[in-house]
Order: structure tokens, then sequence, then C-alpha cells
């Protein structure tokens, strides 16, 4: 019982912060809502036994993208005043057009409600040493090729964030 | 107890279809960059909770691993994408998606 009432719990707070992101005029509340919105997923994540994933989660984003966003309007300086806003009708439309999205998926996605509740949960599934043993076995190829995804992140970011030096 | 076992997988369906389609409809709504970026990441999200709760469904950890790598790729384009912003700060004093036309001319 009290299982389900967390999860109305997390995914009102998701929903409300979600909405928060996208109506809030000022960017660093946008930003706070955000990270709002990262840990009620993170929440989900433990009430789904992926209590790796859930710390996981919580590091990387909230921890470093977050941070990453917050770097980025803060050194712009950017606050309500500079905020760029579009016209109204654009803001109606997009509003119609994210509401059919959800109809449709929701329509497509409906057969997923037929399927029934397993009636076995294996607890060990989101371990670490459950995850790490899939990851290095029938994950090793992916996993390296990711860290070399990094690599090219990595140059790429200096790269561009780097002062262009004008030659006389 | 997983919660998979009282809550209904449709529940967790529309759950990820609403946060989708407001990530949606904030990419359509800002015009900011930065908070175009964060409505990305929402979407990249929403796609990470479905695959849990699937994982967790079928007693496979091959849907964790695959939010794994999905966080691995969101980490990597957060960091390309806002270094590419910050270039274009420095050149035109503006993070307005609209007047990054450009390329259209």
């Amino acid at each position: 019982m009290l299982t389900q009432y967390l999860f109305y719990f997390l995914s009102f707070l998701a929903i409300f912060s979600a909405l928060l992101v996208v109506f809030s005029k000022n960017p660093v509340q946008s930003v706070l809502s955000l990270i709002v919105t990262f840990f009620a997923i993170a929440g989900h994540y433990v009430l789904l036994n992926a209590q790796f994933l859930a710390a996981v989660h919580v590091i990387v984003y909230a921890g470093a993208i977050m941070v990453l966003f917050l770097f980025v309007i803060m050194l712009l300086n950017l606050n309500e005043d500079s905020e760029p806003q579009k016209p109204g009708w654009i803001k109606f439309a997009a509003t119609i057009t994210g509401g059919l999205l959800m109809v449709v998926m929701i329509a497509a996605l409906r057969s997923a409600a037929e399927m029934p509740a397993p009636q076995k949960v294996d607890a060990s599934i989101g371990m670490i040493k459950n995850l790490g043993h899939v990851l290095f076995t029938d994950f090793a190829l992916p996993f390296e090729i990711s860290s070399l995804l990094f690599l090219v992140a990595m140059v790429g970011a200096v790269m561009l964030g780097k002062k262009e030096i004008h030659n006389p | 107890m997983s919660a998979i076992q009282v809550v209904p997988i449709s529940y967790y369906v529309w759950l990820s279809a609403i946060l989708f389609s407001i990530g949606v409809m904030g990419v359509l709504f800002r015009r900011n960059v930065i908070i175009v970026f964060m409505c990305i990441e929402l979407m990249l999200n929403a796609v990470n909770l479905l695959m849990v709760a699937f994982s967790s469904m079928l007693n496979d950890a091959a849907g964790q691993i695959f939010v794994f790598f999905i966080m691995a790729v969101a980490a990597a384009e957060v960091a390309v994408g806002l270094a590419i912003l910050v270039m274009i700060f420095r050149n035109t004093k503006s993070v307005d998606i609209d007047f990054l036309n450009k390329l259209k001319r």
C-alpha cells in the first residue's frame, strides 16, 4: 500500500516540476525544477528495485549535468529580463502539439496495459554484482565504444571552448 | 517487494508518455537554447524510466544496461552542446534559438 502511495507522490512531483521547467521565466528556476524531477525519477528507480541505477542517476544528472547547466547559465549571466519569449500563438500551438503527441502515444501503447504483473520478481537484478556481470560479458564491446565516445566528446568540448588564436 | 507487482505497467507507460510530451512541448515552447537542452534531457529520462520499468517487469538486466549507455551519451551530448552554446554566445551575445537560422540563408 505504501509503495502505491509513494508511486503517486513521486509521479505527481515529477510531472509538476517538469511543467515548472517549461513554464518558469527564470532559467535558474528551470534548472532547480529539473533537479527535483531527476530526484523523483531516482525515487521511481528505487521503487523498481534498481538501487544502483538510482545512485548513478543522482550522481550523473544532479551531480554532473545540472552543475554544468548552472555554471553555463551563471557564466552567461542569464536572468528573467534577458529571457527571449516566443509569440503567443506559437506557445498555444506548442501546447496543442504536445498534448496531441501524448494522446497518440498513449493510444499506441495501450496494448501494454494488458500485460499481467509478474508473479515472482528477482530482487537481485538491479544490484551492482549482477549488473557488472552483464555489463562486462554481454555488453563489453558497447562499453569500450562508449569510452571512445567520451574521448571524442572531451576533445571536441575542449576544442570548441578554447579561445580562437588571432594571427596578426 | 517491487513496485511493479502492485502498480500496473500501464501507469508507467502513461507517466513516461506525459513526461516525454512535456519535453516535446518545452522544445517547441521556449526560445532559450539552454531550456531546450534541458527539455531534451527530460525526454531521455522519460525513456529511461520506461526502460527500467520493463526491465524490472521482465526480470532482464539488459534494460538497465541500456539506461547506462543512454546516460553516457546524454553526458557527452551536454558537454559538447554547452561548449557550442558558449561559443555561439561569445560571437552573437544571444541565446535565442530563432537567431540561429544563418545556415538557412
